[in-house]
């Protein structure tokens, strides 16, 4: 009971949005990141939890109040944390739950770890990569076919 | 053959399939008297090619410029990065649009991995990659194929050395990538620094391409039908004694081809500094340098292929 009481406090319900839970503990502010929300000028309420205890060990979990993320939005945040879920909210209830998916072609997202990759100079193209591999989690940058895989990946967030 | 070509651009070696290569090649020989200049060809009259070398590049620029010419095209671009606009800060996707309207094809040579590929997304015209730093020479690795089919009647059954630098060698990997297309069987001659890479190995198993990797030439020459030698560069290894050392284990002079196959021939990408010694250069295992003429009619094959279509 104690447990579950100290969960409420330290993660309040939101009233409308989105909440992606068992986001891998140490990749919350990458997550913030790669969807943009670390910008100043959005309207919505964001909060991170950072090393929230779950049954499965360590979770950051994210908050993004009265926005609802969509899933090509979402899905760029499997590269990083395959297990992740996202939560739709709306009244308090979660009217929708995903589970991230890889996605085929990571666009802008990570950046080439080959410093001599063209994609990696003053050039205007966003980095590439395909997904040749889930799990772990590898990409092949479509320029220099360079593999980024499983640590190197949020590594390399731009 | 009934086989239309439409490759827009020309990226890697590995982008065209086995039909397309044998449709190159078919094309290149027939090309071959115009290439020597023994008949007048005028199939590209009115065209213009821009090379644009970031890069220097003597025999891959002289080569496309003369397979151009000897068309009936002409050519427009530069030799070297410091005399385009590049110095002046320039894009390479600006770069690539202007020539775009100004010519008819583009082949780009650039310092930087992935350069074609980017170059191919900007421009409405033919793109051909003719190296991209570290990554592909796909119109060497046509030229290559070209030559083993002009000298062995055909790729396939034949048994391929490849020795030398075979870690950093670009031109190895793509060669090797293209022989696994057709049934050859190949052996890897390099010292256990400079093996090939498991990236390029892992593709021959996955499918079930029998290849050896030995540390010798001398273990695998009376074998072989075709020995493809690369330079070890010396900044490869800590000193130059350690360079030497290994470097003369990866030498092929005329004694030693005493051993090999009568009708072995050697190949080489060129430059040579001492792997192949002159003395090889008189016999008639020796065929680097018709392998650099082969450029000519394979690149003609290839504009011309890429121009109508």
């Amino acid at each position: 009971m104690k447990g579950k009481k100290e969960k409420k406090i330290k993660i309040t319900p939101i009233e409308h949005g989105t909440v992606i839970d068992h986001i891998k503990a140490g990749q919350g502010m990458k997550v913030l990141r790669i969807l943009d929300l670390v910008d100043t000028d959005i309207d919505s309420i964001v909060s991170m939890a950072m090393n929230v205890k779950s049954s499965k060990g360590k979770k950051d979990i994210v908050k993004v109040e009265d926005k609802e993320l969509k899933n090509e939005e979402f899905d760029k945040i499997s590269l990083i944390s395959p297990n992740a879920t996202v939560n739709i909210i709306r009244g308090y209830e979660v009217i929708e739950k995903h589970r991230v998916e890889i996605p085929d072609l990571a666009r802008g997202i990570v950046r080439c770890k080959n410093r001599n990759c063209i994609t990696n100079q003053r050039e205007p193209v966003e980095s590439e990569f395909e997904v040749i591999d889930e799990e772990p989690v590898r990409l092949k940058c479509t320029f220099c076919e360079r593999e980024l895989v499983g640590e190197e990946i949020s590594e390399h967030v731009i | 053959m009934s086989y239309s070509f439409n490759k827009k651009h020309v990226v890697a070696i590995d982008d065209f399939t086995v039909d397309e290569i044998k449709a190159i090649m078919e094309k290149a020989e027939e090309l071959v008297p115009a290439a020597q200049g023994d008949v007048i060809n005028t199939d590209l009259e009115g065209k213009l090619l821009a090379t644009l070398f970031f890069e220097p590049s003597t025999r891959t620029r002289l080569s496309f410029e003369a397979a151009m010419k000897r068309m009936g095209g002409s050519c427009i671009g530069f030799a070297r990065a410091d005399t385009s606009s590049a110095k002046k800060g320039e894009t390479l996707a600006d770069t690539i649009r202007v020539a775009a309207g100004y010519a008819d094809m583009i082949v780009l040579r650039h310092p930087q991995e992935g350069a074609a590929k980017l170059a191919s997304k900007f421009s409405d015209v033919p793109v051909i990659n003719a190296g991209d730093g570290a990554g592909h020479h796909p119109t060497q690795t046509l030229l290559d194929l070209f030559t083993i089919r002009k000298e062995k009647d055909e790729i396939s059954n034949n048994h391929i050395g490849i020795a030398g630098d075979l870690k950093y060698g670009r031109t190895v990997h793509s060669l090797t990538k293209a022989l696994s297309m057709f049934e050859t069987e190949m052996t890897f001659i390099s010292p256990p620094s400079l093996k090939m890479p498991k990236e390029i190995t892992n593709i021959l198993k996955k499918q079930g391409i029998e290849f050896k990797e030995v540390e010798d030439i001398k273990d695998a020459l009376d074998e072989l039908d075709v020995l493809y030698m690369t330079r070890i560069q010396r900044e490869r290894f800590p000193s130059d004694k350690d360079y030497e050392e290994v470097a003369k284990s990866y030498h092929i002079d005329k004694d030693m081809l005493e051993s090999a196959k009568d009708d072995l021939k050697v190949m080489h990408p060129l430059p040579r500094v001492d792997e192949i010694k002159v003395d090889v250069d008189g016999t008639d295992k020796a065929r680097y340098f018709e392998q650099a003429a082969n450029g000519v009619p394979i690149r003609m094959a290839l504009l011309k292929l890429l121009q109508e279509g």
